[in-house]
């Protein structure tokens, strides 16, 4: 079952027409990456998707619901998160309170179990609990993005460049952790410049060009694709 | 010596002053990322709604000062939705110039009202005169209510920005409004809640000032508007305790200026600090260092 379905969407930055009328479908439990390029817009449709962005046309719809007037503050309470590209932690901010934010929208009853989890998940941001997050490493920002974006107990969870920046072992753990909350049930749409991590772990693949999506199927299909192979693994 | 100690109690009463001033500078650069000029002028509507309070009204005076709290909120909410967030995506110059612009209505608007010529304010502080070292040193009620009233606000606004969920929302959206809204924070309402915030503060500000400076017209705000401004640059802008530290710095040294070296040239020793605080060290005394995304 289709649990968020974009429709012909266009998206504009000013004059630029970023985003020229893509549709694509993420399905319950499944992981669906979008690869491509530098500036092939895929950070421009997961800000879309997740209501920083604003589409001219088209229509994105999540768990039955019509995405187009709420706005993106409202999102996060319909059961979607996004980790954003860069992370944008609350570099002042302690590890804690960075991760109490992602829980915002929550009962604030329920936040003690969601941050046990989370520690219990990630044991690196219990040791550095009390730590402002501005002075974590790289890996350990991306880990507190991605656990903050838990917090909210997201049906679906979007994450841009993951890897971004991180050494390759570190690459390997991020991994590692999108296939492990891929098996307790969370449904992922991932973006990635590492065309061949992303493609390794997914079910489903798009391949976006300047806009549009030129190529899509099972993710081990594209994997194995000449035309993918020479464009975005390297081969 | 007794002198100076005196100096130094009006210094500090003044810097108190510009202290609460200068936080609702600092904290809507904080949210907004923008000089609200304007802030300076809202003071002196304060002040205003005060005095028409006390004078014509007849409402006892904590009521009056309530009562010029809840049309300065009003009115800086007001100011941010019809000026300021129209402007949200427009370049800063733009922002700033329109603040001016504000600032220039406001205080035509209150000629309009209450006419040029100065009011003198009642003070609302009944409070007697403490006399120290056998009445060799006098500190006013006003000063008294005003230290206190800046140390009050400063303790609460760091519980509410470190420990309340609204005042956590607040420091998200200073740091990153697209990850805030990522949260759910509605960035919109937590901006208006700051010009709230500042401009309740700016009444308390108005009515203090006046307190102890009671002469009232449409343009009382300004200058110390810019002098908090200068404080909350100095302190370093967008912090709360820097705001603090900015303000009595500022206050003492504008008040030992003038007692010690030149009547006239207080407020020249005043922007002179902002100009070496902005060669020295432009973060401010407490600022925070810009992040560059790598």
């Amino acid at each position: 079952m289709s649990l968020l379905k974009i429709e012909d969407i266009h998206v504009f930055y000013g004059a630029i027409h970023a985003i020229k009328g893509i549709s694509f479908e993420v399905n319950e439990d499944e992981i669906v990456t979008l690869i491509g390029a530098n500036g092939a817009g895929k950070s421009t449709t997961l800000n879309t998707i997740a209501g920083l962005l604003k589409p001219r046309s088209g229509k994105i719809t999540f768990d039955g619901i019509d995405l187009g007037s709420v706005p993106a503050s409202k999102v996060v309470s319909k059961g979607m998160a996004l980790c954003p590209e860069g992370r944008r932690i609350f570099q002042q901010m302690t590890v804690r309170e960075n991760l109490e934010m992602g829980g915002f929208t929550r009962d604030k009853a329920e936040i003690p179990a969601s941050l046990d989890e989370m520690f219990q998940r990630f044991p690196r941001l219990k040791e550095r609990e009390k730590q402002i997050a501005g002075t974590l490493s790289g890996g350990e920002q991306q880990m507190l993005a991605m656990a903050r974006a838990l917090m909210s107990r997201p049906k679906l969870l979007m994450l841009d460049e993951p890897s971004m920046g991180l050494a390759p072992i570190l690459v390997e753990q991020i991994f590692d952790i999108i296939k492990e909350l891929h098996g307790s049930g969370t449904t992922i749409l991932l973006v990635e410049q590492n065309a061949q991590m992303a493609l390794s772990v997914a079910d489903r693949a798009y391949v976006l060009e300047t806009g549009k999506i030129s190529m899509e199927g099972p993710a081990d299909e594209l994997l194995h694709n000449d035309a993918v192979r020479k464009a975005y693994l390297g081969s | 010596m007794i002198s100076f100690l005196s100096h130094l109690v009006n210094g500090i009463s003044l810097g108190s002053v510009y202290a609460i001033i200068a936080l609702g500078y600092s904290m809507v650069y904080g949210i907004a990322k923008m000089l609200n000029f304007a802030h300076g002028d809202v003071i002196m509507v304060g002040a205003y709604i005060t005095f028409c309070a006390t004078q014509y009204w007849g409402l006892p005076p904590v009521v009056s000062v309530l009562a010029a709290m809840l049309v300065c909120t009003v009115l800086g909410v007001v100011i941010e939705r019809l000026a300021y967030k129209p402007l949200r995506a427009a370049t800063s110059l733009a922002v700033l110039i329109t603040a001016i612009g504000m600032s220039y209505f406001l205080q035509n608007a209150a000629q309009l009202i209450w006419g040029a010529n100065p009011k003198s304010f009642p003070s609302v502080i009944t409070l007697p005169t403490l006399s120290l070292m056998g009445g060799q040193l006098l500190i006013s009620g006003e000063t008294m209510v005003t230290v206190l009233a800046n140390v009050i606000i400063m303790i609460v606004l760091t519980i509410f920005t470190s420990k309340t969920k609204m005042g956590r929302a607040m420091r998200a959206v200073s740091e990153d409004k697209g990850a805030a809204e990522l949260m759910g924070i509605n960035v919109n309402a937590t901006i208006s809640l700051t010009f709230a915030i500042g401009s309740a503060l700016a009444a308390v500000a108005g009515v203090l000032l006046c307190s102890a400076y009671p002469a009232l017209m449409p343009t009382t705000g300004s200058m110390p508007g810019i002098k908090a401004f200068t404080a909350a640059v100095f302190g370093g802008i967008g912090s709360i305790p820097g705001a603090l530290v900015g303000g009595l710095l500022l206050g003492v040294i504008e008040i030992l200026g003038k007692a010690y070296i030149s009547m006239e040239l207080g407020d020249a020793f005043v922007f002179a600090v902002l100009i070496i605080v902005l060669l020295v060290k432009p973060t401010g005394l407490l600022g925070k260092k810009v992040h560059e995304k790598v």
